[in-house]
């Protein structure tokens, strides 16, 4: 019997169910019936190279592309479970925007580059109905300080930002209504090494801290190792393994993930 | 009105009644009824090419040709004044295409196209207000693209509004948009009153004259009808307020109006006039006057 890596979770109840989801691209599989669960504070990596359906999974998730076929289903706060497909636009949008986060690759589509980052931190509190001007800086300031961004920035746009400023400011403007599931999509790819790993560092602490559940896309198995408790390894659309995140990466089974662990080069 | 398709040529121009056809006033009537149905809505319409370039009131012109009938009496403002080129030239087409007779006085017309002001002098029931509009989506500088503003406006999702009003006051310590200040209509529809200055916006609330919005270009069409809610937005921490004059118009004295700056000389001088030409002349012919005066 293994140790569970795990402290016992505070709420055993499953938190996001994802059944049979499936999309094609003509006749090109992006995703083919994908499956699993997540609990409340699980982080999972979904892995894989370029191409293999990971990003295209995250966006059926957050219902911004509507699956062939399958379903996503949600507690929502209200311990209600519901399929997600069956919410109105109003519902999924206000979901989105308090309940859920989307880290995208692309900080300049994750955040309003017009906007100075007191404001985008901001956005989702005044989307939710937040009128007191003093009261939205005070908290635009503090998740700027949780996110190592200095307080004299809060009146700077994304445009005068460092690559890994953006994505720290992607983070806080998620995080700033509390939710309780973030998806990620490579939000480490294309900055430099030190960078990352402040980066890694401020997820892993921001995600034991407040208990978030993680469903993050990388392509790097070293992020993988650091952030997440479980793994799915996905090629061509597939998952081809899963398993606890330390399991699959020190004794994969899979040809194509023992591959993928022997591809890694060490520094 | 006479029925579609046919043609009421006005004797001696060659027009039809206030140069649109009977079928596109028709057609431009139902966008205005829908609009006033659905207060602050942006109705889309067929909007026509007018002889005259877009930006100088085409959309203006259209709704106001569209609700013209031959007895009204129509007053053109630009930026306040019934004498600038904007007002001289729509006041002549309306006289030429329409023969309905034109006035300067607020009080005596029953239809007042405006360029960015609402009249000092307080409008009444039966009188039609009719902006000219360059930009009808209140949203646009902050979300470009029209297919999500309209998901925003059914959704009545409305924060990212207040992230603009919110960059206002980080920037500039209070909110300093000073037109087309967006405002809320009857609970529901956040609409860009035009380019009118934020002093006008309180006049909007509660008004008895029908308000039309008209935006050629855009093809938009948009209402506010009598005694309708009207709430400029603002934050809890930071209220609306209107702009202040620190002294009264130099040619009639009046206090508590929206002025203009008028440049004198070279060397510095300058004086502050009501923005509201027919508002000082009517107050200079009672007997007021101001320091310039």
């Amino acid at each position: 019997m293994i140790e569970p890596l795990l402290p016992e979770p505070l709420l055993p109840e499953t938190l996001l169910t994802v059944e049979g989801l499936t999309k094609r691209y003509g006749h090109r599989l992006a995703c083919d019936s994908i499956g699993f669960t997540l609990d409340h504070g699980e982080v999972l990596a979904v892995v894989g190279e370029s191409g293999s359906g990971k990003s295209t999974l995250l966006s059926l998730i957050a219902g911004e592309v509507a699956a062939d076929a399958g379903s996503v289903s949600y507690r929502m706060r209200d311990g209600a479970t519901r399929d997600l497909a069956t919410l109105s636009e109003a519902e999924r949008r206000a979901l989105m925007r308090t309940d859920w986060g989307f880290v995208r690759q692309d900080a300049t589509q994750g955040l309003r580059m017009a906007v100075s980052a007191g404001g985008n931190v901001g956005e989702r509190l005044m989307g939710v109905g937040d009128r007191h001007y003093g009261r939205i800086r005070a908290t635009a300031l503090d998740w700027l300080a949780r996110v190592e961004i200095a307080a004299d920035r809060v009146d700077d746009p994304p445009t005068r930002l460092s690559g890994g400023m953006r994505q720290r400011l992607q983070i806080a403007r998620n995080l700033v209504t509390a939710p309780r599931l973030v998806l990620m999509d490579e939000p480490t790819s294309g900055l430099d090494v030190s960078v990352q790993a402040r980066l890694l560092d401020m997820i892993r602490g921001l995600v034991a801290e407040l208990g978030l559940a993680v469903i993050i896309v990388t392509h790097d198995l070293a992020v993988a190792r650091l952030l997440s408790h479980r793994v799915l390894v996905m090629r061509s659309g597939r998952v081809i393994e899963t398993g606890l995140t330390d399991q699959v990466l020190d004794d994969p089974q899979a040809a194509y993930t023992q591959l993928l662990v022997s591809s890694v080069l060490a520094a | 009105m006479s029925p579609q398709g046919t043609v009421t040529v006005s004797a001696g121009t060659g027009y039809n009644f206030a140069y649109l056809d009977e079928g596109t006033k028709r057609m431009i009537r139902r966008a205005i009824l829908k609009a006033i149905a659905i207060p602050g809505y942006q109705v889309p319409f067929a909007a026509r090419e007018m002889p005259m370039p877009y930006g100088w009131g085409t959309g203006g012109v259209q709704v106001t040709a569209a609700i013209l009938g031959a007895a009204d009496v129509l007053k053109v403002i630009d930026q306040g004044a019934d004498d600038t080129t904007n007002a001289v030239s729509i006041r002549r087409f309306f006289t030429a295409t329409a023969g309905v007779a034109t006035t300067t006085r607020t009080a005596e017309a029953t239809v007042i196209q405006t360029r960015h002001r609402i009249p000092e002098a307080p409008l009444t029931e039966g009188q039609v207000l009719v902006y000219q509009v360059p930009i009808p989506e209140p949203l646009r500088f902050l979300e470009p693209r029209e297919t999500e503003t309209r998901q925003l406006h059914a959704l009545a999702e409305y924060g990212l509004m207040h992230v603009k009003l919110y960059e206002d006051i980080a920037r500039h310590g209070h909110i300093a948009t000073t037109y087309a200040y967006p405002v809320e209509v009857a609970g529901r529809y956040v609409m860009d009153p035009s380019p009118t200055p934020k002093f006008d916006n309180p006049k909007m609330d509660d008004c008895p004259a029908l308000q039309l919005f008209g935006a050629g270009r855009e093809k938009r069409i948009y209402a506010i009808p009598p005694y309708t809610q009207v709430r400029s937005l603002d934050f809890e921490d930071h209220p609306f307020r209107v702009q202040r004059f620190d002294r009264p118009c130099a040619l009639c004295g009046a206090e508590g109006v929206y002025l203009d700056e008028v440049i004198l000389d070279d060397a510095g001088g300058r004086m502050f006039v009501c923005s509201d030409t027919d508002h000082c002349e009517t107050r200079r012919a009672d007997g007021h006057t101001g320091e310039a005066a």
